[in-house]
């Protein structure tokens, strides 16, 4: 795993107390709303610190000085969102029709994060089934999450990081308007 | 219709052009097999041995760099049977193995050696690799022609060497690599809608209104009906958005790239250093924007290649621009340019949409043509010889459409 925030930070052990199903319902809950096209709800679901990431070239390279196909953080999401949602973001509008499906999801550990507290690291596979007037299309591969605990009894999670690796992405890939 | 001249007139260009696949595979032989075109770059294949795989209109070549420090452009073709000799993307080896029968070529191309060799009742065969005969480069920008003889690069290149030379000069060094890797951007449409597109001042603000829009970028109004900005034919095919007049208006260092001096201290310290009094105009300036004929494409702070692959289909390769001595800077780009091309890209995706509606559209029987008139009743000879028109105007279209035709003419 690399990544800039946390190149020189070891995945630790899960850490304890969060909900397999509760996680479970948080990655279903966030898959539906990219599905959907539901910004508001989908944005909310991100820290402060977000980072969302698409690197080429199997699980990419320091995504500082090198390409990637999204590497967004909290502002850029914003941006990106707040460009979908004029209805003039062509490669989006008419939007996609989608629905993915997640399995494996795996706790794969934790990371320290920068409130003291430890994020829960988890793995899963996705499918996602686009459909465009150029045709369907199968966008496949592997996301990883890392959800913080927040609210009064740590109960609400939030996402601060998602990385997705298609299966395909050192092939020259069509337009991915849609939030994969 | 009877030829593909009679379908490029001054002012529309028919509409066949960009869907007939006859059309398409005229090209390849006259233009991509022929004129000099964008490969790739030297800093890819920075130490001996280095290997990359590129491609030159359907061509699949390794580019590789041979111990003594010499590039070659290979076929990826084992000279016995035809099977591809490299699989990998890039790597580092000082020869090529067929997979097939063990074939082995040094990575200049010379055939070293073959198994069993008594069965051709000798140690050596008089074969190769193919190669791309002609390869050059300007800036580490490396191009090949197919053809055996020809105009040279740098007469190819022309006035575009000019705005190449630009480029380099926002180097403290002088010195421009492209070191971040390639995005692979699927396109299903004719290559020449891009190529066309690329110094096209008339779309920017209704195709990228969205993000101009909701970022308050300064890059809309550099293509309204009141820029100073001029559009050049600079000859041979190639044409550029020259912004200069633009950024000479608000002379702020640095506006060109969207920030301001005081944010990248380091680099605008170096270019001082460098430059003297001539920084301030370089800082002020900026980076070029120009489509090189017929897959280069470089606008300021990012690079682009135009593949073809089909008569609709084609992929973008697009990298950031690396500024040797200007680490301040290259992170900013790869990040900006992260954000703007690619399948993803705030910026590229919509044109990429507006390319392939534009090709589905192009299936319409009428009318027949594409309308290529914009600005002809206000172009003009800039102090220099080009055809310069405003900022809007199909001025760089035109001149592609002419170098197309002169080579499409050939037998």
């Amino acid at each position: 795993m690399t990544t800039a925030m946390s190149a020189d930070e070891r995945l630790g052990p899960v850490p304890e107390g969060f909900d397999r199903h509760a996680v479970e319902q948080f990655l279903y809950r966030e898959a539906r709303l990219a599905d959907e096209g539901d910004y508001d709800a989908w944005e909310a679901l991100w820290t402060d610190d977000a980072l969302y990431w698409v690197p080429v070239g199997g699980e990419g390279g320091d995504p500082q000085n090198q390409m990637s196909v999204i590497y967004d953080n909290r502002s850029r999401i914003s941006t990106r969102l707040k460009q979908l949602r004029t209805g003039k973001r062509y490669a989006q509008s008419p939007p996609s029709n989608l629905r993915r499906l997640l399995s494996n999801i795996e706790f794969l550990g934790g990371r320290r994060n920068p409130e003291g507290d430890v994020d829960l690291e988890v793995g899963a596979n996705f499918l996602v089934i686009e459909s465009r007037s150029r045709g369907l299309r199968l966008w496949g591969g592997r996301a990883t999450y890392r959800l913080r605990r927040g609210g009064p009894d740590l109960q609400d999670l939030q996402l601060a990081y998602k990385k997705v690796v298609l299966v395909d992405n050192d092939q020259p890939l069509p337009t991915l308007g849609f939030l994969i | 219709m009877t030829s593909v001249i009679e379908m490029i007139q001054h002012d529309k260009v028919h509409g066949s052009l960009y869907t007939d696949p006859a059309i398409f595979d005229e090209e390849l032989r006259k233009i991509w097999y022929r004129t000099w075109v964008f490969v790739g770059h030297e800093s890819e294949v920075a130490q001996p041995g280095d290997y990359v795989r590129k491609r030159l209109g359907l061509q699949d070549l390794i580019m590789t760099r041979d111990r003594d420090g010499e590039l070659h452009l290979l076929l990826n073709r084992c000279a016995h049977r035809g099977n591809q000799v490299c699989d990998d993307a890039k790597g580092n080896a000082s020869a090529f193995r067929c997979p097939y029968h063990g074939w082995t070529y040094r990575n200049n191309g010379e055939l070293v050696g073959f198994p069993f060799f008594k069965g051709y009742g000798q140690r050596k065969l008089d074969l190769a690799l193919g190669r791309v005969p002609r390869v050059d480069s300007y800036h580490g920008f490396v191009f090949g022609s197919f053809a055996e003889e020809g105009p040279t690069l740098l007469e190819h290149l022309g006035a575009a060497a000019g705005e190449m030379d630009r480029l380099a000069r926002l180097s403290p060094e002088g010195r421009v690599e492209l070191t971040a890797g390639w995005l692979q951007h699927q396109t299903r449409a004719n290559w020449k809608l891009l190529a066309e597109n690329e110094t096209d001042g008339y779309h920017p603000q209704f195709v990228h209104g969205s993000i101009f829009g909701v970022t308050g970028s300064t890059i809309g109004p550099l293509y309204s009906d009141s820029s100073l900005a001029v559009t050049r034919d600079l000859g041979n095919g190639h044409s550029e958005n020259d912004l200069r007049p633009e950024f000479r208006k608000f002379a702020e260092p640095m506006r060109w790239f969207g920030t301001t001096e005081s944010r990248v201290p380091d680099y605008a310290a170096a270019m001082r250093a460098k430059h003297g009094q001539e920084a301030e105009r370089i800082l002020i300036e900026g980076g070029p924007h120009v489509m090189i004929f017929p897959n280069l494409f470089i606008a300021e702070i990012q690079v682009f290649n135009i593949q073809p692959v089909a008569v609709g289909e084609c992929i973008q390769n697009s990298t950031a621009v690396q500024l040797v001595g200007a680490p301040e800077l290259n992170r900013r780009m790869v990040s900006q340019c992260v954000g703007s091309v690619g399948p993803a890209g705030m910026l590229l995706a919509d044109d990429t949409e507006m390319y392939e509606r534009n090709q589905a559209g192009l299936g319409s029987l009428t009318p027949e043509w594409v309308d290529v008139r914009r600005g002809l009743n206000r172009e003009r000879v800039d102090e220099n010889g080009f055809t310069i028109g405003g900022a809007t105007d199909e001025t760089g279209m035109r001149g592609f459409w002419r170098r197309y035709k002169s080579l499409m003419e050939a037998t």
